[in-house]
């Protein structure tokens, strides 16, 4: 069985995160100790491209983590559209779990195309 | 393998250790301290560009020097982020600098007194900072090195425009030649001393190489600096102001004077031209800059209620 448990990015422990910490519908806008809240920043640097986390932010809302992501995270043309997520919003999985998460993919080298012996009279494939 | 076995392991490996993973507690508090002390060096050191900026001889070096001091406010910020991910808050963080607590580079404690000032801390002060940065973009804490990457791309240009703005100067009238050397002159051994105590006085040295937070020791970077520095300058036509400074050439290294070690530990415990300035400035901001944080605050606690009211 697995268990995804719920992680901040930044690490906080649960407790410092108050009254926000399991009941995500009702989030208010101050963060730790009246910090503003913690947000992070995903850019995408060009059309065609996914965005990319780029970092975090404390913003009192969307609009201001918007505004300060553009300040701080493409002040040289780094990107053409930003995504701001409240960052107690991002579940993560533990790295405790890892061998648990990804062993099932370590004994499937069939999954890639190396994996398969073709005669070198095989063009284009 | 117990837990810091498999620790060092990774570290000895080249695998980058992230925030969820397990750590000594000892790399927690170093890399808080470390992170936290090199954001609030960029923080602090706006104010001695910032003092320029109203005065910068042209248009062209107003907007070069307001660019400069918004990337020192960014390199704050990704550092600061950085720190955040140990589990150290930003409050926690301003607190401690304001309280003295935690300290920053002891080089924004001196004053600039002239325009060529501005091209010294390009080229001296950036130009040291590099070269303690760029070994930290491969430092073994993954937000650490990130943010480092993120500095190191955008410091370059600091270092070239103070060193076109002194290369100006240096071609100019005999009074902008004088400005020149004088600047550089002030700005030459507290620029050496931002490495860092010797090796021998350097007690954290050796636990930081072994977990790769640090790659290199702090007279490594000094000689490196020294060597590139005292080459660079004889394009300014200038001199640095060391009678000692002499290549060796069975070291393959210049050879220089001796450091006023006295002055670095005197202006780190505060008795610098301009601790108390600095730490003025940067406590009144942050009263000064109360309301406005508890205004938006407020004003988005109120649109979230609104909101909630709309949808229900």
């Amino acid at each position: 069985m697995i268990t995804i448990r719920k992680f901040y990015y930044g690490d906080y422990g649960e407790s410092k995160l108050g009254s926000s910490s399991d009941n995500e519908t009702s989030s208010s806008p101050s963060g730790v100790g009246g910090e503003w809240p913690l947000w992070e920043v995903f850019i995408r640097s060009k059309q065609g491209l996914d965005h990319k986390h780029a970092g975090s932010l404390h913003a009192a809302d969307a609009t201001m983590a918007i505004e300060n992501a553009r300040d701080v995270y493409t002040r040289r043309m780094e990107g053409i559209s930003i995504w701001v997520v409240e960052s107690k919003h991002i579940h993560a999985s533990n790295p405790d779990d890892a061998d648990a998460l990804y062993d099932p993919a370590n004994d499937k080298a069939y999954r890639h195309p190396t994996f398969y012996n073709l005669p070198d009279a095989v063009k284009h494939m | 393998m117990n837990l810091e076995e498999n620790f060092q392991q990774k570290v000895d490996d080249e695998i980058k250790i992230e925030p969820k993973d397990w750590m000594p507690e000892k790399y927690r508090q170093t890399l808080i301290r470390q992170i936290s002390q090199h954001a609030h060096s960029e923080i602090v050191g706006m104010l001695p560009e910032g003092n320029w900026i109203t005065r910068a001889p042209s248009l062209r070096r107003k907007a070069i020097l307001i660019a400069k001091v918004q990337d020192e406010a960014g390199h704050g910020l990704y550092l600061y982020s950085a720190a955040e991910t140990l589990g150290i808050s930003r409050d926690e963080m301003y607190d401690q600098l304001h309280t003295g607590k935690a300290k920053y580079s002891s080089i924004f404690n001196y004053p600039t007194l002239t325009w060529a000032d501005i091209g010294a801390i390009g080229w001296l002060v950036d130009g040291a900072a590099i070269l303690n940065q760029i070994p930290l973009c491969r430092t073994s804490f993954g937000p650490y090195a990130r943010a480092m990457v993120r500095v190191c791309k955008e410091e370059s240009f600091h270092q070239r425009q103070g060193f076109e703005l002194l290369l100006t100067l240096s071609q100019g009238t005999e009074a902008q030649k004088k400005m020149c050397q004088d600047a550089i002159n002030r700005w030459w051994w507290p620029s050496l001393m931002m490495f860092g105590p010797n090796d021998d006085a350097s007690p954290h040295t050796a636990q930081s190489m072994k977990w790769k937070i640090k790659r290199f020791t702090n007279d490594e970077l000094r000689q490196k600096f020294i060597d590139m520095i005292a080459e660079q300058v004889k394009v300014l036509n200038m001199t640095l102001p060391d009678d000692e400074l002499k290549w060796n050439e069975e070291r393959k290294h210049y050879d220089f004077g001796k450091i006023n070690w006295e002055e670095f530990w005197q202006v780190v415990g505060g008795n610098g031209p301009c601790n108390k300035q600095r730490l003025d400035a940067r406590k009144n901001a942050w009263a000064d800059g109360e309301w406005v944080r508890e205004a938006a605050t407020a004003y988005a606690e109120k649109k979230l209620a609104k909101q909630t009211t709309n949808a229900a």
